[in-house]
């Protein structure tokens, strides 16, 4: 079969933005140096805490060990960024962090970054996973995550086809393990 | 290409140009008469269609206001979206996949022969397969399908491999890659198959048989002829008599144009036609046109779906390649035993990775979900496609409040499962299974249904006017020179994906519209 490279690519913008760091080095990275705005431009409607938390919960809602912060920090960029000059926005994710902090110190930690476990983690989420913030976050990572083109080839997905003649020639039928029991 | 005045009350006006307004619109302009189609979405040609799920869904997708109701998922997952349909030239034979196939001949008679279902509103058909027959013949050569004609099957792609290989483990003997209106080869001046993959957004090498490429300009070359894209019919009007003159209809800038007409067929799919009619009421049909049954928008179905994905130790890359091509008919027979009437297709299905994100399981999240993610190319799957019931309080009504860009009251699609729905999905999902399990599939899901591409029934035809809204030719019971021709005549919905359905109907109709009016009938 015609398989895919499916490791991490890291390119010439990837690697300006994140300075020296490369993706397979920050997956091995202690997750404080990952998050916040050591990955992102610094933010503009939200605090630098309150985005490391929300990235912190971006992954914890669609956790895949393959995929470096900066992924996730994109798509908090995004909401960040919209919040700027929308009150309402930049209040629903002010108040959705203090509510993730409250819920982490009813545990008896400091915050919801500090929780160590990611099941104590999405217990928190779960106990708030109707409310109109965490859909807002989730829904946003549907497509900011799953819609990367950056990141298709990680999940072994080509994307368009057309403009390389299909698949006719490029393994439509080339399954070679069907009947090896 | 033809332009025709608004004031000549000679054409007639087809409202969409889908499976049906489309062959209906060149079925007619190659007898000769002079035909007006008025398509509420804009013209996208094959080269402007995009290998993009989401890009494609923005460009050609039906994303005008609706609301939902009912205890189906997708007025929870998709509130907004009840069906997932096109608004553009060539409707929505642009998103199809191209699956053709015949009903059967006890589905044109389902009353006679499930007898009395508890809650369904079942019908017979005024018109037998014996009688549809001729006009499948035509419909199959129109559009080129594989296995009639002397037309060779498509070539399996790897996740009908997989389909195929568990099927056959599994003791199903009728297992091929579809009756399909897909070129595998060349034909009709049109290329084969390059496996692209993208069949819901767009054939962009022109091999799907599609209204867009295949109707439309070969009508339009007759010089009879007129597409008017961007132009969405409001309402029909009628004289004093009772029969219809013609349509008011906005263009793209919100103006509003009056077309006369000699007659109208409405084809705008099976939410936005018994909407016009019931947007088109007056004084004298004060329920909306053509309703004296009271059975416009009721009826509802969007047969009984769902979708198996299993995951694999080993790659599969199901997207790769013609996306329906593969079929296990097994099941589609009625056989009451397994506790349902009616049966249901599986027919092979992929989607890509931001769909499968939105699709799998809409709303999950955490890592079995990311799990399942991470194994996306490790995926084979399939979509079930089974007849449902005809409920009454299945229906398209109009909203009380809401109202779109142009004024008129937007639809309200509310839909609940039959029992028998719910028992057949179980079934389908049940051998869906078993047919990966028996190639070693590491896990399977059973997705919900989709937002509706089927959208069937809400202007049934029937025999005797006070049980549906249109005769055997899909006329108006009550107005003679109003024609409905699309899905939303079907009386029951069958196990077959509607497309064949709809076009053989249209060429049937065009038939006789043509004699009627050369009789001056209409």
């Amino acid at each position: 079969m015609r398989l895919i490279d499916k490791t991490p690519k890291v390119s010439r913008r990837t690697l300006l933005k994140t300075g020296s760091v490369t993706a397979a080095a920050a997956a091995m990275a202690p997750a404080a140096v990952m998050t916040g705005k050591a990955w992102a431009a610094a933010p503009v409607a939200v605090s630098a805490d309150e985005f490391a938390t929300l990235v912190k919960m971006a992954r914890d809602i669609y956790p895949h060990d393959k995929l470096g912060d900066q992924y996730y920090s994109k798509v908090i960029e995004g909401l960040d960024s919209a919040a700027k000059d929308d009150a309402a926005a930049k209040t629903m994710l002010k108040d959705g962090v203090a509510a993730l902090d409250d819920a982490a110190i009813g545990m008896k930690y400091g915050s919801y970054n500090q929780v160590p476990s990611e099941d104590e983690r999405v217990a928190i989420l779960q106990s708030m996973e109707t409310t109109p913030f965490f859909q807002k976050i989730r829904g946003t990572l549907i497509t900011g995550i799953y819609n990367n083109k950056d990141l298709w080839p990680m999940f072994g997905y080509e994307g368009e086809s057309a403009s390389k003649g299909g698949y006719i020639n490029r393994g439509f039928n080339d399954i070679d393990w069907l009947g090896q029991g | 290409m033809a332009t025709f005045d608004l004031n000549d009350a000679g054409v007639v006006v087809v409202v969409g140009s889908g499976a049906g307004g489309g062959t209906l619109s060149n079925e007619l302009a190659q007898k000769g008469i002079k035909v007006v189609c008025l398509e509420a979405g804009g013209r996208h040609e094959t080269e402007d269609f995009q290998n993009d799920e989401w890009g494609s869904f923005v460009q050609i997708s039906w994303l005008d206001k609706r609301t939902t109701s009912g205890s189906w998922r997708v007025a929870k997952d998709f509130s907004g979206l009840p069906a997932w349909i096109v608004k553009a030239v060539g409707g929505s034979t642009t998103h199809w996949a191209g699956a053709s196939l015949r009903f059967q001949e006890h589905e044109f008679k389902v009353k006679t022969v499930y007898g009395d279902i508890p809650g369904a509103n079942l019908l017979d058909w005024p018109i037998t397969l014996a009688e549809m027959e001729p006009y499948y013949d035509k419909a199959e050569f129109k559009m080129g399908t594989t296995r009639t004609n002397g037309i060779p099957g498509l070539p399996g792609s790897n996740n009908f491999k997989v389909l195929e290989a568990g099927a056959k483990k599994l003791g199903y003997k009728e297992v091929h890659t579809g009756r399909m209106s897909i070129n595998s080869e060349p034909r009709d001046g049109r290329g084969s198959c390059q496996q692209i993959g993208f069949c819901f957004q767009g054939c962009k090498s022109g091999a799907k048989w599609s209204t867009l490429v295949a109707e439309i300009p070969k009508g339009e070359a007759t010089g009879n002829l007129e597409v008017r894209p961007n132009s969405q019919v409001l309402k029909i009007e009628h004289d004093a008599s009772g029969k219809v003159t013609g349509v008011v209809y906005a263009d793209k800038d919100g103006n509003q144009h009056s077309q006369k007409a000699r007659l109208v067929c409405v084809a705008g799919n099976t939410i936005e036609s018994p909407r016009l009619l019931l947007n088109s009421a007056s004084s004298k049909f004060p329920d909306g046109l053509a309703n004296s049954s009271g059975q416009v928008g009721k009826n509802y179905m969007r047969h009984t779906t769902g979708s198996v994905y299993a995951i694999f130790q080993k790659p599969v890359h199901m997207y790769r390649g013609t996306t329906m091509a593969g079929i296990v008919q097994d099941e589609a027979g009625n056989n009451p035993s397994r506790g349902f009437v009616g049966g249901y297709e599986l027919e092979t299905l992929s989607i890509g990775l931001p769909f499968m994100a939105a699709f799998l399981n809409p709303g999950e999240w955490g890592r079995n979900f990311a799990g399942a993610m991470d194994a996306y190319d490790h995926m084979a799957g399939l979509w079930i496609v089974g007849e449902d019931m005809p409920q009454e309080t299945n229906r398209v009504s109009l909203h009380a409040t809401e109202k779109d860009q142009y004024g008129m009251p937007v639809p309200n699609v509310n839909f609940d499962d039959h029992a028998n729905d719910s028992a057949m999905r179980e079934h389908a999902y049940k051998q869906g299974s078993a047919v990966y399990d028996a190639v070693g599939a590491l896990k399977t899901f059973h997705t919900p249904p989709y937002p509706s591409t089927h959208n069937l029934g809400t202007n049934r035809m029937s025999e005797n006017a006070r049980d549906g809204v249109v005769n055997k030719h899909g006329q108006t019971h009550d107005i003679t020179n109003l024609f409905i021709s699309d899905g939303s005549q079907f009386t029951t919905g069958g196990a077959e994906n509607p497309t064949l359905t709809i076009v053989a109907l249209a060429i049937r109709q065009a038939d006789y519209i043509a004699g009627e009016m050369a009789k001056n009938n209409i």
